[in-house]
């Protein structure tokens, strides 16, 4: 068998061995291995259940029962369905008041943290507790210093002479809104803060300083140099905390359940409220299901921003 | 060189810790009151006759340190397998950009913006199919829907700033891509690692609805959960018992936190990066 070539090593000189150990070191073997595990998780329990969703959401399946197909039904009840609209409205409203609360004082904050004084560093560390805590447990504080009878807040404004007589933070209409939007706010401000921290440190020295030479002073230099350069940064942040508030459940179902009389019912707590406590899983998927163009809008933005310039 | 820091600085930045310190500082507070002192005091912004009462009878009466094991088992759990799976994933589409890689790190992307709001009753119904409602291992898996897209993310952006050159050395000295996954990557993703690690635990430990929903039996509870649902029946809730499982509950991540505050300012930018 003279003409047997010799058996090529392949194109580069790759370790030898049992055909199994081979094939491990294939980019196209080994690469569909590694992920496996991370597809195979993702695939069964968020792939699935979002697809079984849309298929609940236009059914009218209920705990226990076995579900039919009903098409758009469920969502055309939410159309004529006045405790949705309350959620949509109060969603929206939460989450436009939170944001632009959290983007400006998170900003402000930063702009203050980004100097070297005394206790800069303690500073910096202690302001992302809000963010770090578990959110349940801090909202249990807020509703302790919320509490309708022994508000310490009610009791300092009374002694300020602000007040008359005790405020029911979360159980009157528009009180408990806006406590609820001061509440979300102090637990996003570290995260824009530090967020912005981070934008701030990128920006150069020199750009300052030049415009300092030239005799800008500190509002135009902040309108004209950093604003415009933190733009990419604020985009992510917004889009991110969005996201979150939009679909915000611990904060709200802890401190008022979406009460009182569904002022603070959101997208999450009435799907909570119709699919867990009520039963019908069909309606419950339906509220949920009609978060997602929202959801889906703002990771396409999150998603360009984050690859630009790579 | 330090700012001349006068009253326009400390100020603000003094009413804003205030304000951000606030609830901690209410927790420590009302945990330490006695009930008398609860709802009878001539000023509610201080203890005037401290005592440890609500942190005994908390530990003591309630089923308080089975949820906090409960917790630490669940968070340590999911941390350890989304840390492990996130980390092979991502080393497999940055590293050896296979087909198929692109697409694979799109997903993820998508996957981490999907909330568990949307997900919580479908997921239902899938796990009572499984048969794992109410079984507290289940929430393991379960919160790795939320883990695994985040650290995997964060990893690719960690990975992808580890020098090439280093691998195609390996390559052409003989070594395998496992072997340089163990010997050459993994050691240079420390603090990768240790970011992604301090984030899944945080997560996990702050997680709410999913435990809320699917675990129901009291032994099986978390802290959240447990507080809420278990001592906050009645009209009278036990302030001092809840306000001490509070901060007993936000201990163990602030610890965490302030071990690897530069780990976890890194990781927050890092998952902004990219």
């Amino acid at each position: 068998m003279s003409d047997t070539a010799p058996v090529s090593p392949g194109p580069q000189a790759r370790p030898s061995g049992s055909w199994l150990r081979r094939a491990f070191d294939r980019p196209n073997v080994l690469g569909p291995l590694l992920a496996a595990p991370a597809a195979l998780i993702l695939l069964l329990l968020l792939a699935y259940p979002l697809v079984l969703g849309i298929w609940l959401s236009l059914s009218n399946a209920v705990l226990g029962g076995t579900p039919k197909f009903v098409g758009l039904a469920n969502y055309i009840q939410l159309f004529h369905d006045s405790t949705y609209r309350e959620a949509v409205f109060y969603s929206f409203f939460y989450t436009i008041c939170s944001e632009g609360l959290k983007l400006s004082l998170g900003l402000g904050l930063a702009l203050l943290l980004n100097r070297r004084f005394r206790g800069y560093r303690l500073a910096r560390a202690i302001m992302l507790l809000p963010w770090v805590a578990p959110t349940v447990l801090s909202a249990l504080a807020w509703g302790w210093l919320l509490n309708p009878q022994f508000s310490a807040i009610s009791w300092l404004l009374m002694k300020l002479g602000l007040i008359h007589q005790y405020i029911d933070f979360l159980g009157q209409i528009w009180p408990a809104r806006i406590s609820l939007i001061v509440i979300n706010m102090w637990r996003g401000i570290p995260y824009f803060a530090m967020g912005y921290l981070a934008g701030l440190t990128a920006i150069p020295a020199s750009l300052i300083e030049a415009a300092q030479i030239d005799g800008a002073g500190s509002w135009t230099i902040f309108r004209r140099i950093t604003w415009p350069l933190l733009l990419p940064v604020t985009t992510i942040l917004l889009s991110f905390s969005t996201i979150w508030t939009v679909t915000d459940f611990q904060l709200i179902w802890t401190m008022t359940r979406g009460g009182p009389l569904n002022a603070t019912q959101v997208f999450t707590t009435l799907a909570y409220q119709r699919a867990i406590n009520g039963g019908s899983l069909g309606q419950g998927a339906a509220i949920a299901i009609s978060v997602i163009p929202i959801m889906l809008i703002l990771a396409i933005v999150a998603l360009r921003t984050t690859r630009e310039g790579k | 060189m330090k700012d001349r820091a006068g009253w326009r600085l400390y100020l603000p930045l003094g009413l804003m810790l205030l304000f951000l310190l606030l609830p901690f500082y209410w927790m420590v507070l009302t945990s330490l009151k006695t009930r008398n002192e609860l709802l009878n005091t001539p000023n509610p912004w201080w203890v005037f006759h401290p005592s440890i009462n609500s942190f005994i009878s908390l530990l003591t009466q309630t089923q308080y340190p089975q949820w906090f094991l409960n917790t630490l088992f669940v968070s340590v759990g999911a941390t350890v397998l989304s840390i492990v799976v996130s980390f092979c994933a991502a080393f497999a589409i940055v590293r050896l950009k296979f087909r198929g890689a692109r697409v694979l790190s799109t997903a993820i992307f998508f996957s981490y913006v999907v909330p568990p709001a949307i997900l919580f009753i479908p997921l239902a119904a899938v796990l009572v199919k499984l048969h794992w409602f109410d079984k507290l291992w289940a929430l393991i898996p379960i919160y790795a829907t939320f883990l695994v897209p985040f650290c995997t993310w964060l990893l690719i952006g960690f990975l992808r700033s580890i020098p090439r050159e280093l691998e195609e050395a390996a390559l052409v000295d003989g070594a395998s891509w496992p072997r340089i996954m163990i010997k050459v990557i993994l050691p240079l993703s420390v603090p990768g690692l240790i970011s992604a690690t301090i984030f899944s635990f945080t997560l996990s430990w702050n997680e709410y609805l999913y435990a809320l929903i699917y675990m129901f039996s009291s032994a099986n509870k978390t802290i959240s959960v447990g507080l809420t649902t278990e001592l906050m029946r009645g009209d009278v809730f036990q302030w001092g018992q809840l306000m001490a499982g509070s901060l007993l509950g936000t201990l163990p991540v602030v610890l965490v936190y302030f071990f690897f505050v530069e780990y976890y300012v890194a990781g927050m930018s890092g998952a902004l990066k990219d």
